[in-house]
């Protein structure tokens, strides 16, 4: 068998081994061609100096020529799977095997929860600030995953509605003295009429229009953060934001990140329970409709404007309480944290972690948030990771990691006349 | 008078520019349906290359107008090929996959490209130099029109009017119109698909690159992330004519250019990237199909 599968992976999508290595050949000149004038040459034009980087020509040539094998083989491989791309993978199944049984599940849940319970106490400040923040992505992840993921509006301006959560609590916090508490539903609900504001208007609009119309707007609702410099601050931002206190009581530095911590696993366990009766709900599967067939979906009945304006306002909703949490954690907050490239982030967590399931939006958020915190060395090719890797995962996973599993109900024919009667 | 004649010699300009890179949007468009969201990625690699060649010629002592076109020269061939290459390993394994998916990644290719331009080379501003030289005739103009100006327009001018001619005429061009108008029957009748589309990407990167030294010679500073901003722009340009429309990406071109000049003039200059996206917004509110594009009945 492996002897198999190592010819299948050095020969993939070519006659012979000769062949592959020439394709693979071919390959490693071309790129060392299209990137030798970027990668190599490297000019000052101001001292007239120039640095030649020769030795990342060799770099290229061979992770090209070795990538290219493992390009063929998987292209060849998702060809020869092409029937049953529906079909989960073995994790997958076995996990959803495991989480059939009660007793199983139930001491998974308790395991979860004690670790969550535990983690602040045990961790120091850093790994608690990071877990922070993962959290916080994985609240967004999910709130887009409502957009992106089952209604199948591609929102690229998601971070407009996290910008205005984080300001309106900072600007509350800083003229009136508004404590957390009071912002976090009023971010929700800011978040949710600015979602329908947008949606109301671009509602016409498919796919890609809407795409960049969503972007767009982020980016009007960006520029008019850093140049409105009366109300909000401009540039510079709003600095010195009261984190959250518990009746009153107000915490240190180090009790606080705790209590955020706790306030963010309860935000999360709070999420993952609406967005799954969400999903299950008729609203859901009126995404769900909308996403497979627009036309169809209207022809069954389902009124699409409601619908959509329901997908961009829930969405919009976490997304409101997700920037109330993060202007509170952060205690400062200026408009170079709500680029277009936050969205980025955030749209490859759910892509990347797969459209549609809550297993893989969390999945998503921890890979792609805590595994660059801890590969530090690497952390300036964090996003050039993400862009290959969302082009990956389109071209071979489309699914995403972990794929949305869909509720299936399947007709077993007991008898030979069940069967011909269909 | 002056400083309206400014302006509008401005937005020409700025509107030259936008159209060099709406045209590369609007012919992907029209022929495989997809917003080729990297697009302003391959200006941005146009303008490096641009950068580097023209760095080295000086540095060997080359005369002044022939860096210019041997820069130019250089940007198109690389810019040709990112976006042959853009095409064949991001887009084309996408080519039956729900709308969706080359669309995720062609951002993806998009922040890679930055991304790699800015590990490779650096994430600061880098000086470029100026390559258009500058004529004497022009001197006495004063502020109104300089020679960069000029050769901006004029390129942009022999760009458009060559690529007309190219589409109308020639054999690719009429199998580019064919395809664009039914891929599966151009198929039929024996037009090599791929190769279109491959052809396709190549002129429009090649366009691109034509902007991006040009404009960079201009303003003279480029760094890795001009093309978000241009490729955004161009894009409205292009869905201002109506996408998937020569003539109406070049028009788009020219009122957002000019549109952008006035209210920066006049209104106020910290908004300048707000009314590009407003007009957007509006245009694609009101008026989805652009000036000069046609009300597309959906397939069922």
């Amino acid at each position: 068998m492996n002897q198999g599968f190592f010819r299948f992976f050095l020969t993939a999508g070519s006659d012979s081994f000769a062949h592959a290595v020439t394709k693979s050949l071919v390959a490693a000149v071309w790129f060392v061609f299209l990137t030798f004038p970027i990668m190599v040459i490297r000019v000052n034009t101001i001292e007239k100096t120039v640095v030649w980087h020769w030795e990342r020509m060799g770099y290229v040539a061979a992770a090209v020529f070795f990538g290219s094998f493992i390009w063929r083989w998987l292209l060849a491989r998702k060809e020869l799977k092409k029937d049953d791309s529906r079909g989960e993978t073995k994790v997958e199944s076995w996990l959803t095997r495991l989480q059939s049984i009660p007793a199983l599940k139930y001491s998974a849940l308790a395991l979860l929860a004690a670790v969550a319970v535990a983690y602040p106490q045990v961790m120091d400040l850093y790994q608690t600030n990071i877990m922070i923040s993962c959290l916080v992505y994985v609240v967004l992840g999910l709130g887009l995953n409502i957009v992106v993921g089952l209604a199948g509006l591609l929102d690229l301006g998601y971070v407009a509605f996290y910008a205005v959560g984080a300001y309106a609590y900072a600007l509350c916090n800083m003229h009136w003295d508004i404590g957390f508490w009071y912002m976090l539903p009023v971010g929700a609900v800011l978040g949710a009429i600015l979602g329908i504001l947008l949606g109301f208007p671009v509602l016409r609009l498919r796919g890609d229009y809407l795409a960049i119309v969503t972007l767009g707007f982020g980016e009007i609702i960006r520029l008019v953060l850093e140049n409105w410099g009366d109300v909000t601050m401009g540039p510079s931002g709003i600095s010195s934001i009261a984190r959250p206190s518990l009746f009153g009581i107000k915490f240190g530095v180090i009790a606080s990140t705790q209590y955020m911590f706790y306030i963010m696993v309860g935000l999360v366990v709070f999420t993952i329970f609406c967005v799954n009766r969400l999903q299950n709900s008729r609203i859901g599967r009126a995404w769900l409709a909308l996403r497979e067939d627009e036309i169809a979906c209207q022809a069954m009945g389902i009124d699409k404007m409601k619908t959509k304006l329901m997908a961009f306002a829930l969405g919009a909703t976490w997304a409101g309480m997700a920037g109330v949490v993060f202007a509170a954690k952060t205690t400062f907050i200026n408009p170079a944290s709500f680029t277009f490239w936050e969205s980025a982030i955030i749209l490859s967590i759910v892509v990347i972690g797969g459209m549609g399931s809550i297993r893989g939006v969390i999945a998503g958020a921890i890979i792609l948030i805590l595994v660059p915190e801890f590969l530090r060395d690497f952390a300036e090719f964090r996003m050039l990771l993400f862009g290959a890797i969302m082009v990956l995962v389109m071209v071979f996973r489309p699914q995403g990691l972990i794929s949305a599993k869909r509720k299936i109900y399947e007709y077993k024919a007991t008898n030979a006349a069940g069967a011909a009667n269909e | 008078m002056d400083y309206f004649l400014e302006l509008f010699m401005g937005g020409l300009t700025r509107g030259s520019i936008y159209a060099l890179i709406a045209l590369g949007y609007t012919m992907v468009y029209g022929i495989i349906e997809l917003i080729n969201f990297a697009h302003g990625e391959i200006y941005m690699i146009g303008a490096f290359t641009g950068l580097i060649v023209a760095g080295l010629l000086t540095m060997l002592g080359f005369p002044g107008a022939s860096i210019l076109v041997i820069a130019i020269v250089c940007a198109v061939i690389w810019a040709a090929a990112y976006g042959y290459t853009l095409e064949k390993v991001a887009y084309k394994p996408l080519r039956n996959a729900p709308r969706l998916s080359p669309l995720i990644s062609a951002i993806g290719m998009s922040i890679f490209l930055q991304n790699y331009v800015m590990l490779a080379q650096t994430s600061d501003f880098l000086p470029f130099p100026e390559l258009i030289p500058h004529f004497a005739f022009l001197e006495n103009l004063g502020t109104i029109m300089s020679s960069a100006e000029l050769v901006i327009i004029l390129a942009t001018v022999a760009s458009c009017v060559g690529l007309t001619l190219f589409i109308k005429f020639t054999k690719l061009g009429k199998a580019m119109r064919a395809t664009a108008q039914n891929r599966k029957m151009a198929m039929l009748v024996g037009i090599n698909v791929d190769m279109v589309i491959s052809a396709t990407f190549v002129i429009g990167s090649s366009l691109a690159a034509v902007g991006g030294v040009l404009i960079a010679s201009h303003i003279g500073q480029i760094n890795y992330f001009i093309g978000f901003i241009a490729g955004i722009k161009a894009f409205t340009a292009a869905v201002l004519g109506g996408i998937g429309s020569l003539p109406g990406a070049m028009l788009g071109a020219l009122v957002l250019g000019l549109t952008e000049a006035f209210a920066t003039g006049y209104v106020s200059s910290d908004y300048e990237d707000v009314f590009a996206f407003m007009l957007l917004v509006l245009i694609l509110i009101f008026r989805p199909s652009g000036i000069m594009g046609k009300e597309k009945a959906q397939k069922v």
